[in-house]
């Protein structure tokens, strides 16, 4: 692989630096920041101990970027801030200037260029997700195209700020959940125990590995055709794709049996209630490119019903904890069933150990 | 596969052996990935098809084909493999299309995860480099950013990998982790503009991803181990939940009051708002009237942020600052999800000395997990396999009762007595 020619010698240098990347004024007030305020959608003030102020605009971006259009944000970020500009966890890109003459020209500029200015406070902010067909290898739906078909739909609500808390969501293109627990989360579940590919398992898959990758011991060896191969107790597997990362002739991914679910209340922040995990809500929901009109239905339900309810600084998980589950069902229309009942380790945390009913 | 569907598919796009030049465009057709390029939100369908058409890359071209098929299908063809660059067992994504003969021009199509500066700041002369040399070797596509926490270069072929490598190592960059070691870390803009970072958490990731660098290009656990640094308990990096190591901000002292402001807050919103929107959402009642003044029982505060969230500007962190560590936080597969749980209350974390001590004990954590865990096994994992009191004793902590949310609710155990 490597050319004769090759005459660099790696420098295990680790994360770039990052001093020469941050603006003047940020560098002159290192970790001396005193309070902020958000004077409209996309854009924050952040005053320093020294009196000095800095000017943020955030925007959307669909992530999946090209050269073309970093060079584009470059452009305005010589434009407007110095040459400085970074990106938050959630794909947003940020510019940061003294100069608060620049900030509407900047928004301007931005938004002719498509970028959508917005993201900050109680906001819908964009998607946590993950690969999906354009680059994974166990993906049963694209990551890429949920977000936008998502975002196109809640596109005012990351630029207002009229929810009642920040609303985080994620897409997953398979059970083990790249984008994370989220407020609101579009993953995919699997509904049909895998296919087992006989004929490449025995060349591609180490099979005592792929066995001990099911977590309720549903695989066992067996012979095929004389060829050593794997086999699934169906009664026994949960669908959850284990064996599919561990061993590719598992074949989890179907074009049918590989739905949607929707989870709800996930917060990793510590503010007021501790930091919780999703609960499932809707499933059985079809995998359907390129738009997922059922998933975004969903989604508008969910937040349209949280919009309403929320008191101001709920997350979405503390509005269902107030009101319960079952106003939760009835306001979003969603449906309640047995399958949402866990039947897996932990599951009595999730019994209601009390005479707490709700009518 | 549905058979019809692939014959549809190359009737219909005419890709395969016509020339699509011959129509001027460079492009085959992609009806259903065009259907996102409607919409409000940017497309990164029209942002790959404008750069396609520019730099007339095959590959670009391939990768839309093969996406094109994907969603006419609703399934992936990518496979996995063992691209690498010299000394490194890791950092480079490798993508074989499982359907070449359909689409040869995707053949390859491998990602090459970048680490980033911490706190995801940079300046343009930076980008602009990384993306003249991306555009020189590879498709020039780019995730901003993974959620490993890397720059994602995807597309590029296997016999351009070192030549692609060496150039980026050349100006500052270095390949990020995968598979059974240590991965790339994260961290939350920080010191660099928010009032809340009770730590410099760009410097300690940058230490800290540095110190590791030979775990983080050659993987030699049971499995993967993710570092995640929040400047506050907002913990805006998720690093609770998506962190094996949780480094989260804190402090130890009362909130700090500015009487002025918390007056003009409530001249401004009324003492209703202060009512229903603090006192009322304090998770422990730390928080009451007093003749009419806001009064803060610290002994009660569990440094929950929300109170400081809703009144930046009157209220503020304690002085006395530094780190709680959170580990075990992991999504769903295959125990189910488990949030990361509180090992060391606090440290301080001013000095080198401290980011020395810090670093020596997560050598002692991930020693102790190398020898207890079993491959594919995080660390949340083993410490649940094996017991909490037998990881603290084997890394030489000391119980503490913030590691539990209440003792035992069950008399079976044996002590020492």
């Amino acid at each position: 692989m490597s050319s004769p020619e090759r005459t660099w010698k790696t420098i295990e240098s680790g994360p770039h630096t990052y001093e020469e990347a941050l603006h003047p004024v940020v560098r002159k007030n290192y970790g001396k920041w005193k309070y902020h305020e958000i004077p409209k959608p996309g854009v924050l003030k952040h005053v320093a101990e020294s009196g000095d102020a800095i000017y943020t605009v955030r925007a959307g971006t669909p992530r999946q970027d090209t050269v073309d259009m970093v060079r584009t944000l470059c452009d305005i970020a010589d434009k407007y801030t110095d040459g400085h500009l970074r990106f938050t966890v959630r794909n947003n890109v940020e510019f940061i200037t003294p100069n608060q003459e620049n900030v509407e020209p900047m928004i301007s500029e931005l938004e002719s260029l498509g970028f959508p200015v917005g993201g900050t406070g109680m906001c819908v902010s964009s998607v946590a997700h993950t690969q999906g067909w354009l680059h994974c290898d166990i993906p049963a739906t694209d990551a890429s195209g949920v977000v936008k078909s998502m975002m196109d739909t809640v596109y005012k609500e990351f630029k207002d700020m009229q929810m009642p808390n920040k609303v985080r969501l994620s897409t997953s293109c398979c059970a083990i959940n790249c984008g994370g627990q989220a407020d609101i989360a579009v993953v995919v579940k699997h509904t049909r125990p895998p296919r087992i590919n006989h004929d490449h398992l025995s060349k591609i898959c180490e099979l005592p590995k792929a066995v001990a990758r099911c977590p309720v011991a549903a695989i066992r060896p067996t012979v095929v055709d004389g060829k050593k191969s794997l086999m699934v107790d169906e009664s026994k597997c949960i669908c959850c794709g284990a064996c599919f990362g561990a061993c590719p002739a598992m074949e989890i991914n179907h074009p049918e049996h590989s739905k949607f679910a929707i989870w709800v209340g996930g917060k990793n922040s510590n503010a007021r209630t501790k930091p919780s995990t999703m609960s499932i809500v809707a499933h059985n929901l079809p995998n359907n490119p390129p738009r997922w009109p059922e998933v975004t239905e969903a989604l508008g339900r969910i937040l349209t019903a949280y919009k309403e309810g929320g008191r101001p600084w709920e997350r979405v998980g503390e509005w269902i904890n107030r009101i319960g589950w079952k106003r939760f069902f009835e306001e979003t229309g969603l449906v309640f069933d047995e399958d949402m009942i866990d039947s897996y380790r932990h599951a009595r945390t999730t019994f209601n150990q009390s005479a707490h009913v709700r009518f | 596969m549905d058979s019809t569907k692939e014959g549809a598919s190359k009737a219909a796009c005419g890709c395969n052996g016509c020339a699509p030049e011959e129509n001027g465009r460079f492009l085959n057709a992609t009806p259903m990935l065009n259907e996102l390029e409607s919409g409000p939100w940017p497309s990164f369908v029209s942002g790959f098809k404008e750069m396609a058409e520019r730099t007339k890359k095959p590959m670009l071209r391939g990768v839309l084909d093969q996406l094109e098929y994907s969603y006419k299908t609703r399934m992936g063809y990518w496979k996995g493999g063992l691209v690498t660059v010299e000394g490194y067992g890791a950092g480079i994504i490798t993508r074989y299309s499982m359907i070449k003969d359909k689409f040869p021009e995707a053949a390859e199509f491998h990602t090459m995860r970048i680490q980033p500066p911490p706190g995801l700041h940079y300046n343009t002369a930076m980008l602009r480099e990384l993306c003249d040399i991306w555009e020189k070797y590879g498709s020039g596509i780019i995730t901003l950013h993974g959620q490993t926490g890397d720059i994602m270069l995807q597309g590029i072929e296997q016999d351009k990998v070192q030549e692609c490598f060496d150039e980026l190592n050349q100006k500052g960059w270095d390949l990020g982790g995968a598979g059974a070691g240590m991965r790339t870390g994260v961290s939350c803009i920080g010191p660099g503009r928010c009032e809340n970072a009770c730590y410099d958490n760009l410097k300690l990731h940058f230490k800290a991803l540095k110190h590791f660098s030979g775990q983080v290009h050659r993987p030699e656990w049971n499995y993967k181990i993710k570092f995640k640094f929040s400047g506050c308990p907002n913990d805006c990096t998720n690093a609770i939940m998506r962190s094996d190591l949780a480094v989260i901000g804190t402090w130890k002292d009362a909130i700090q009051i500015d009487r002025d402001e918390v007056r003009a807050w409530i001249d401004e919103r009324g003492i209703d708002t202060l009512v229903n929107q603090v006192i009322s959402n304090c998770p422990t009642g730390a928080i009451s009237l007093k003749d009419g003044e806001m009064e803060i029982e610290s002994r009660d505060c569990v440094r929950c942020m929300h109170c400081l969230n809703v009144m930046p500007k009157a209220l503020s962190k304690g002085e006395e600052r530094g780190i709680s560590l959170l580990m075990g936080g992991k999504n769903t597969l295959k125990v189910g999800v488990n949030m990361g749980s509180l090992i060391v209350p606090y440290m301080k974390m001013e000095t080198d000395e401290d980011i020395e001590e810090f670093l020596e004990l997560i050598e002692e954590i991930i020693d102790w997990w190398d020898d207890n865990g079993l491959d594919h096994e995080r660390i949340g994992e083993t410490i649940e396999r094996v017991g909490l009191k037998q990881f603290i004793e084997g890394v030489g902590l000391e119980a503490d009762i913030n590691m539990v949310s209440r003792p035992r609710d069950n008399p079976y155990f044996k002590a020492k007595y």
